[in-house]
Formats: structure tokens, C-alpha cells, sequence
């Protein structure tokens, strides 16, 4: 039996980041992002070229139901294969994956947009996604608060002080200045962390990453044709993505498990014995600064007893021997929604390819990408990239 | 264990009543942006003009408009006005609201295929839009009569229209 | 899809459950995902520690009042700590849980996976959860008309009857048909003895559209295990295999085209046909469930599927060809029109009735030929979408 074929992202391209688009509809906003992923994939034809599209959306964020009803046509979809996978959208890049080494699909193209500056009332959006029964008649007023408990009791049992939040939160807005895509972009110092007010004990609003507009496609083909549309591939090792209970108070919230499962998936298929040894840098979900730290220790790049000396040795800023997140993250690019994970793939696709810039770092050939959903979730995606 | 055994457990709609333990309505806002295509569009539909912007590849008038065309993949920008008259496809009458209570008086349904002057479509892939219909009776409706009869919109007067569809009270029977 | 299709590694569906659907049921999501999966996994000898993927669907999240329901409804599903997938392409949802658990072990990923389709709608219960659908329209172009769901069906049965030259009789016959098939179904909500009289008669809601020209808003779940060749011959002397799969999007502007004919489908029969090596379907599919939430979309979806030729489905109805001792049985579970529409459940129930029919094992609802190739059809969006699996024994 041969065997099955690897699978590599050949183009990307996106439209966004910005604190707002009005000039855009969501529609409009795809479509750019399209175009060019499809320039990026050696000028691929939608209409003929691609055998299945994916979005990865979700009804509440869009603001319409069946938010699968509108995706077709700004992606050159029309009549085609797609379909809707509601998840971050390396939940998409996971089907995609799927498609690809099953033998039914040759070229996929994945899109997730997020467009939070048109959602109003973003508060009860967020607590319609919590338990209607346990935890929503609770009426907190501020939904942090239920990952304001997650930061205090992983912090306490880690020993890590507001200080060293700071520390990483700091560094990853250090790397921003240096991002094409980063409106809240800062050079932070200690001081200004530590007298910043809280959002809800003990995050404040520099723990919290802030919301911003962005459209991303993602162009995957298998080894047979990748070379058809690209000199670059950049290959998807492994994938591996799990879910932990969604309802807070069900599950650990020392250990991100979800997070450790995954990654133990995509290790395997990727062949990564020692993740510290064989992966160069890392592109983590930061949406909460804590959460990068939870998410570093289970993908176990660092561990329960070493991330705060980790941490405060460096070992994961730009110049360390595992950067994580070496353009900033989600804290200074601003969270897209779903589309957040298509951005951590955009990044680590941009340094495996040497196009990234001044963020551009040296002698790098393997990269984890992850991504988490947020408050009301505990679903995460992770995947092995490689050049 | 019993429900597992049963497959479920069927309720009654006063015995569902007495089960509820939370309601909740969500508050679901959205300020959603129109874009350029439908920006353009809307406010042609403020002056009293429908307009739709025309694939050259396909020769296909797309309205409602975009700025691509979803069958060739390319960027389009040539912008068109339709004429507000057309025929309709397909109708049909409603004998409830949008909430499906009973209406006091049903209303007729229906997509138009509108015309544009110096253009052509197949039955396949034409311009066309949803929109209530008047001058028809039910019987229009329930023989058919009413397929391919040729309409024109009624608008609102100028100064009631705020740039909506619904700048166009209903599209008007032109029996001849 | 792919012009030359190597499909390396084949699956096999070898456990199905479901709950009851009925319009309101006590169970929460979780619960009624739990009953189906409980079942599924009894049937295929499995429990949820051997389980290593779960697939889900369920239709639009307003129905159960929670938003990113999928992380809700895991822990029903056996989903904790485990890889879980949820899918949604509208009303098409339910067999295209069963599309994407096939990719999940035929990628060589998965081994064993649970594919889980759960709706509850009568959580949207004020004042009635098709008010739910009050925002799948255009928010520029349709919402500010104030539509309800049942004007496009109206307008698509209409052109469909005005293009073909199909009465409200024929059509009628679809709704009688499987109304009288769910009988026989012990998980039904809506199975009676009615005449097409009686449907002609019940209570106009956008004609040409009358009340039971509909299938019933439902409560209810529905599971398969589907695991691959190597653990299907372990587990069953009869694995039934998941042929061909095939699915297609059309696009979201239904104003500007031909209602008449579903193209969508086609497209997404001619994938499945062609994965599946079936070149005559009206000769090589013995049984079929097509999506019908209203009984002319049976109609509809037999032609789009290339069962009947265009226009002519009415006609096999009348002929008795689509009856359970039919040449084509058409939804011998009773269809949505019968059994009940929980909108995925009812998607993954018909995978779930071929399965059981390939089997022999449907009981009363048995079809009288012998049934090898068998296939299930969803539908959905703003009928956009066509969702196609085809079985073989």
C-alpha cells in the first residue's frame, strides 16, 4: 500500500488586522484575503485548481444563522464542494488535513474572518456561549472573571508572580514593534504593567488580548501537486486537537489538557520525541498572558517546575532557544475570532518561508502552531510545521 | 438509566412549561458594514435606482451587486442601473408573519427578474431580487397566471426613503 | 472533487442509534446526545474508551440557547479528551457528519470514530423556534422584508410545479407515503394514516405550502460508530461500507437562479456516484432516503440525484415505484415528513435507516427487495447545499 501523502500549506494571504473595517463587508474582506492567498499559490484557479473549500465561522460571531449560507461566493466556491466547520480555523486546517492524506482531495482551501468590531453587545455574545443552567444566571458582570480564576489558581500552584506575567507579556510586545500586523503595538515596561488596573484579579488590560478585524485564507495541497504551485511548501508534519469540558468548574484549571492532548497527536504523526529539542519556535495562543504560559508548559516546550525559571531566563523571548511568538501574538495583533489560529499559522508560515520581514528569525526549520477558542471553551488545535 | 431504555422522555407542552428552569434572551447586536457593493446600492436605492455591477467575462449583471463575480473569480467594477421593471419567477402568499402568526391579510411573495437595458440572461443565471408583489390577486397566484407577468417597482416617495430595500413598497403587476 | 480518486483506506459504519424525536422532550442537549451514542455504541460492541474521534453536527446554535454549542454538548457526545470535530452546513448537516467522519478514518487518523447529530429546538420555545430562522437572511436584502423560512420553500415548490407541471395532488402523495411508512417506526413523531385530502385541506401557511406539506419541528439525536476495515471485520459479519461521499455549495444569491432543479445536488451525486463506481443510479441504488422536510423537496432531490429523470418524480410516486415494495424505496423510515426533523438528527437518522435497511435489520420498515447499495441525502442553508453518502453492503 503506498503511502499516504504528506500535506503542505502552498499560499496565504489575508486582509485586516485593524481595530475596524467598515469599508469592507465580511465578504468583501474574504475576497481580498483570497485573492491573494491564491497569487501566494502560484496564481491558483478557485474555479478549477481546488477541490474542497472549508470555513471556519461560527453563527453568533456573524451576527446571521447558518452563517454557511454566505461563504461561497467570494471565494470562487460557487457550486463547488465547502463546507463549515465551526472551530478556530485550524479546525480547518485539521479537516483539510484529513481530506488530503485520504485520497479525496488534491488542493484545499481553508478561510476564517472575524469581524468583533460589529458585534455590539460582545458581552452577552460571550456569555451565550456559557452554561445556560450552571454558570450564566450567576450573572457576573464581566466574563473575564471566569479566566481571572483560571490565571489566579494556575498562578499560585505555579508560583509565578504578577511580575512574571508582565515579564512575558512585556516581551511579546517588544516582538511586535517589529510585526506589519500589530495595531496595539507598545513598548511596555514593568512599571507601566504593574500600576495598570485590573480588569478582574489578577489580569489587567494588559493580560487581555483586545479584538481586531482580519480575513485569512490558507491554500494546503498534497505532496503530489504542492510543487505545482509553490518552491516553498511548508509541510504539516503532525495535527492533533482535543476538547476538555467546556464548563469551568469540570475541568483542571491548573493544566491545559486539551492542549497537552493534542500536541501528544501531533507529536506522533510528526515524529517529535523531545518538542524542546526538535521545535525552533512556537506561534501560541496568548489571548490571556497566563494561558500562553498553560498552553508552553502543554505543549511541553517548558513544564510545571521549570516555566518560571524558563520564563525568567529568557528561554522563550526572541533571542532564546524557543521564541514563542516572535512577532507578538494575539495580545498585540488583536484577536480575529475564529480566525485567530489561521493568524498563528500566518506567522509561523511567514518565518518557515523566510518572508517575515524584519521579524524574520534565523536558522529555523520546525515550528508548533496553536490555537485555543476562548471563554465557554477549552478546544484546542495543534500542529508541527516544517520547511 | 430509564430514558436511555425509553430513547427519551416526550413532554407535553404544559408538562415542558412546568420543566423549564432558565430563560434567557440573548442580547445579539450587530452593526454590520454594507461594504462597497451593497453601500453603492443602497444609496442608488435612495435616488430611486437599482444598480448592479456587470462581469464582462460571463456577461452576467449581478444584483444584488458585488465586487467579484462569484462564477469567473475576478474583481469587477463596472457598475450598471437596471430598469426597475421585470418579471416575475416565482410567487407565492403568505398567510403569515415573519414570527408565523396569522396575518390579517395574506401578502404575495415573489422573485423578480429585473430587466437591464442592453443586457441578457439565460433562465439560469439572471439579476433578481425577493420582494413582496401587488396588483395580483390570490387567484393570480394559485393559477399560475402570475408567472412571468410583467412588474415595475412602486417606490416610496423620495423624502420616506432611507436607502433600504424597502425604499420599494412592493413591485406592481402591469397586466396587459 | 479530485479527478482521479484513490481512496486508500475504507470504512465501514458498524453501529447506529437514536432517541425518539418528538416536539419536546425532557433531555437536555447532552443527554439526548448521550442516549443516541449510548445505542450506537451498544450495537457496535464498543465502549467510549474505544472510542479515539468524535464527529458532531447540530443546526443553528439559537436552537439550544447556546452559543459555540459544540463545546457545550461534548461531554453528551463523548467528546472530553477527545479529538472532537463539529460540522454545520445547515439543514445538509446531518449526513455531512457522517462525510467528515469518513475522512477522519480514512486519513488513517482516527480508528473508531463516534458520529453524533443532536438538535433541540424546543428550547427556542418563545414564541416558536422557527422564529430562529428569522436571521438566516441577507441582513441588507431579504432581512428588512421580514420574511419567514417558509416563503423560499413556497417559492422554490412553486417554480418547481409551474416548471414541471406538478400539482399539489402529486406532490400530496410524498407526504401521505411517508407519513404511513413512520408507522412502522418506533422513534416517529408525526407517523399517521392520512390521505391526500387531508393534506390538501390542513391549514395554508405560504401557499403553495400547506401545514402538513411540512415535516414537524422536533427534539432528538442521532449516532453512528464508524471505524475502519480492520476493526469492522473484527466487530461485525456485516460492516456496511461507506461508499461514496459527495457534497456541493451553491451560491448564497438563491434569487438569481433556476429554482426548478437542484444543480448543487447533482454535482454532489455525480462526486458520490463516481467515488462509489455507480454509473446508472436509478439501476444500482436499491434504497434511498433523500432529505425531505417538505414533500415535494422528495421530488425534487430524487431528480437532482439523478433517481428520476427531471420532472418525473412525481410520476414514479404515483406508480408506486417509491413505495417500501417499490423498485426504489424512498424513505422507508418515514422521512422528516414521518419520523420528525431535530434538523441534524433527522440528517443522520436517514445514514442511520439505510444502515439498518442494508442490514436487514429495519423490521417493519424492511424494504421487500434485497437492498446492497443504499443512499442518504441532506439538504440545507438557503438550499444551497446538497450532502450525499452512498452505502454498500
Amino acid at each position: 500500500m503506498p503511502s499516504l501523502p504528506r500535506v503542505a500549506i502552498v499560499g496565504m494571504g489575508y486582509e485586516g488586522f485593524t481595530t475596524s473595517s467598515e469599508h469592507l463587508s465580511f465578504r468583501e474582506m474574504v475576497f481580498q484575503a483570497a485573492v491573494k492567498a491564491y497569487e501566494d499559490a502560484g496564481g491558483i484557479d478557485p474555479r478549477r485548481d481546488v477541490d474542497s473549500f472549508i470555513s471556519c465561522q461560527e453563527d453568533f460571531w456573524e451576527g446571521v444563522s447558518i452563517s454557511d449560507e454566505f461563504a461561497p461566493d467570494q471565494l470562487g466556491a460557487v457550486l463547488k464542494p465547502l463546507y463549515t466547520v465551526t472551530g478556530d480555523g485550524l479546525h480547518c486546517i485539521a479537516n483539510a488535513y484529513m481530506m488530503i492524506k485520504s485520497g479525496v482531495a488534491d488542493v484545499v482551501v481553508i478561510e476564517s474572518h472575524g469581524k468583533p468590531s460589529e458585534i455590539a453587545s460582545m458581552r452577552d455574545i460571550i456569555w451565550f456561549s456559557t452554561d445556560p443552567i450552571y454558570i450564566r444566571p450567576l450573572k457576573i458582570p464581566n466574563p473575564h472573571a471566569l479566566q481571572a480564576i483560571e490565571a489566579r489558581i494556575y498562578m499560585e500552584s505555579r508560583k509565578l508572580s504578577r511580575e512574571d506575567l508582565g515579564l512575558y507579556v512585556i516581551q511579546v510586545k517588544e516582538n511586535s514593534l517589529l510585526s506589519v500586523r500589530a495595531p496595539y503595538s507598545h513598548r511596555l515596561t514593568i512599571d507601566e504593567y504593574l500600576s495598570s488596573d485590573y480588569i478582574a484579579d489578577p489580569l489587567t488590560i494588559h493580560d487581555i488580548a483586545p479584538y481586531s478585524d482580519a480575513a485569512i485564507v490558507a491554500v494546503m495541497a498534497s505532496e503530489d501537486v504542492a510543487r505545482e504551485y509553490t518552491d516553498t511548501p511548508i509541510w504539516v508534519e503532525g495535527i492533533g486537537w482535543a476538547t476538555e469540558a467546556s464548563t469551568i468548574q469540570l475541568r483542571s484549571m491548573e493544566e491545559d489538557i486539551a492542549t497537552r492532548i493534542a500536541s501528544d497527536i501531533a507529536y506522533k504523526y510528526a515524529g517529535i520525541e523531545d518538542p524542546k529539542r526538535d521545535i525552533d519556535f512556537a506561534e501560541i495562543d496568548e489571548r490571556y498572558s497566563y494561558k500562553a504560559l498553560q498552553v508552553v508548559e502543554a505543549l511541553r516546550i517548558s513544564s510545571k517546575g521549570s516555566i518560571t525559571s524558563d520564563l525568567r531566563d529568557g528561554f522563550f523571548s526572541r533571542s532564546g532557544s524557543l521564541p514563542v511568538n516572535p512577532s507578538g501574538g494575539a495580545l498585540s495583533e488583536g484577536l480575529p475570532l475564529e480566525a485567530h489560529g489561521l493568524a498563528r499559522l500566518l506567522s509561523a508560515y511567514e518565518q518557515l518561508r523566510g518572508i517575515a520581514g524584519r521579524a524574520q528569525l534565523s536558522d529555523i526549520e520546525k515550528a508548533i502552531i496553536h490555537s485555543w477558542r476562548g471563554i465557554g471553551t477549552s478546544s484546542s488545535v495543534v500542529a508541527v510545521l516544517s520547511r | 438509566m430509564t430514558s436511555y431504555i425509553r430513547g427519551g422522555t416526550p413532554l407535553s407542552d404544559d408538562e415542558f412549561k412546568a420543566v423549564i428552569k432558565e430563560i434567557d434572551r440573548p442580547k445579539a447586536r450587530y452593526n454590520m458594514a454594507a461594504g462597497i457593493a451593497y453601500s453603492r446600492f443602497l444609496e442608488g436605492l435612495k435616488k430611486g435606482e437599482i444598480l448592479g455591477t456587470y462581469c464582462p467575462s460571463c456577461r452576467l449583471v449581478h444584483i444584488p451587486p458585488k465586487i467579484y463575480c462569484p462564477y469567473c473569480f475576478r474583481y469587477i467594477s463596472k457598475w450598471v442601473r437596471a430598469s426597475d421593471e421585470g418579471k416575475v419567477v416565482t410567487a407565492v402568499i403568505s398567510y403569515l408573519s415573519a414570527t408565523l402568526e396569522k396575518l390579517e391579510k395574506p401578502e404575495i411573495i415573489g422573485v423578480i427578474r429585473l430587466d437591464v437595458p442592453g443586457y441578457r440572461f439565460t433562465s439560469y443565471r439572471f439579476p433578481g431580487i425577493l420582494h413582496r408583489i401587488c396588483g395580483a390577486s390570490e387567484e393570480d397566484v394559485k393559477t399560475q397566471r402570475i408567472f412571468d407577468a410583467r412588474v415595475k417597482a412602486r417606490w416610496l416617495p423620495p423624502d420616506k426613503r432611507k436607502g433600504s430595500i424597502t425604499d420599494i413598497e412592493c413591485f406592481e403587476v402591469i397586466w396587459g | 472533487m479530485k479527478a482521479n480518486i484513490y481512496v486508500k483506506k475504507r470504512v465501514a459504519i458498524v453501529g447506529a442509534g437514536m432517541t425518539l424525536f418528538r416536539r419536546r422532550m425532557l433531555e437536555t442537549p447532552q443527554e439526548l446526545a448521550w442516549i443516541a451514542t449510548r445505542r450506537a455504541l451498544d450495537q457496535a460492541g464498543l465502549e467510549l474508551k474505544d472510542i479515539d474521534c468524535v464527529v458532531s453536527g447540530s443546526a443553528p446554535d439559537a436552537f439550544d440557547g447556546v452559543h459555540l454549542k459544540g463545546e457545550y454538548y461534548s461531554e453528551g457526545a463523548g467528546a472530553i479528551r477527545k479529538p472532537h470535530m463539529r460540522v454545520y452546513v445547515g439543514g445538509g448537516t446531518g449526513v455531512f457528519v457522517a462525510i467528515a467522519a469518513w475522512w477522519h478514518v480514512a486519513s488513517g487518523l482516527c480508528k473508531r470514530v463516534l458520529a453524533v447529530a443532536e438538535e433541540k429546538m424546543s428550547s427556542a420555545a418563545d414564541p416558536h423556534p422557527q422564529a430562529v430562522f428569522r436571521h438566516i437572511w441577507d441582513p441588507f436584502m431579504e432581512k428588512p422584508l421580514n420574511p419567514n423560512l417558509i416563503w423560499i420553500f413556497a417559492l422554490e415548490m412553486h417554480r418547481y410545479m409551474h416548471k414541471c407541471g406538478v400539482t399539489k395532488e402529486d406532490i400530496a402523495l410524498v407526504a401521505v407515503k411517508n407519513k404511513r411508512n413512520a408507522l412502522d417506526n418506533p422513534y416517529a413523531q408525526a407517523a399517521a394514516n392520512i390521505t391526500v385530502d387531508d393534506v390538501l385541506n390542513s391549514e395554508p401557511l405560504v401557499y403553495p405550502v400547506n401545514r402538513l406539506d411540512i415535516s414537524p419541528v422536533s427534539d432528538g439525536a442521532a449516532a453512528l460508530v464508524m471505524v475502519s476495515e480492520e476493526w469492522a471485520r473484527r466487530l461485525t459479519d456485516t460492516p456496511i461500507w461507506v461508499e461514496g461521499i459527495g457534497y456541493t455549495l451553491d451560491t448564497s444569491y438563491w434569487t438569481n437562479r433556476e429554482l426548478s432543479y437542484p444543480v448543487y445536488l447533482k454535482n454532489a451525486a455525480e462526486m458520490a456516484y463516481k467515488m462509489a463506481g455507480i454509473e446508472r443510479p436509478m439501476k444500482e441504488i436499491d434504497v434511498a432516503e433523500p432529505y425531505d422536510p417538505f414533500d415535494y423537496k422528495e421530488l425534487h432531490h430524487l431528480e437532482g440525484l439523478g433517481l428520476a429523470p427531471r420532472c418525473k418524480a412525481a410520476e414514479m410516486t404515483k406508480e408506486g415505484v417509491t413505495q417500501r415494495n417499490g423498485d426504489l424505496p424512498v424513505c422507508p423510515s418515514g422521512g422528516l415528513l414521518g419520523v420528525g426533523n431535530p434538523i441534524a438528527a433527522a440528517g443522520l437518522m436517514k445514514v442511520a435507516e439505510i444502515f439498518w435497511q442494508l442490514r436487514g435489520e429495519a423490521g417493519k420498515r424492511q424494504v421487500k427487495k434485497s437492498a446492497t447499495t443504499g443512499l442518504a441525502q441532506a439538504w440545507g442553508d438557503l438550499m444551497q447545499i446538497g450532502t450525499v453518502v452512498i452505502l454498500r453492503r
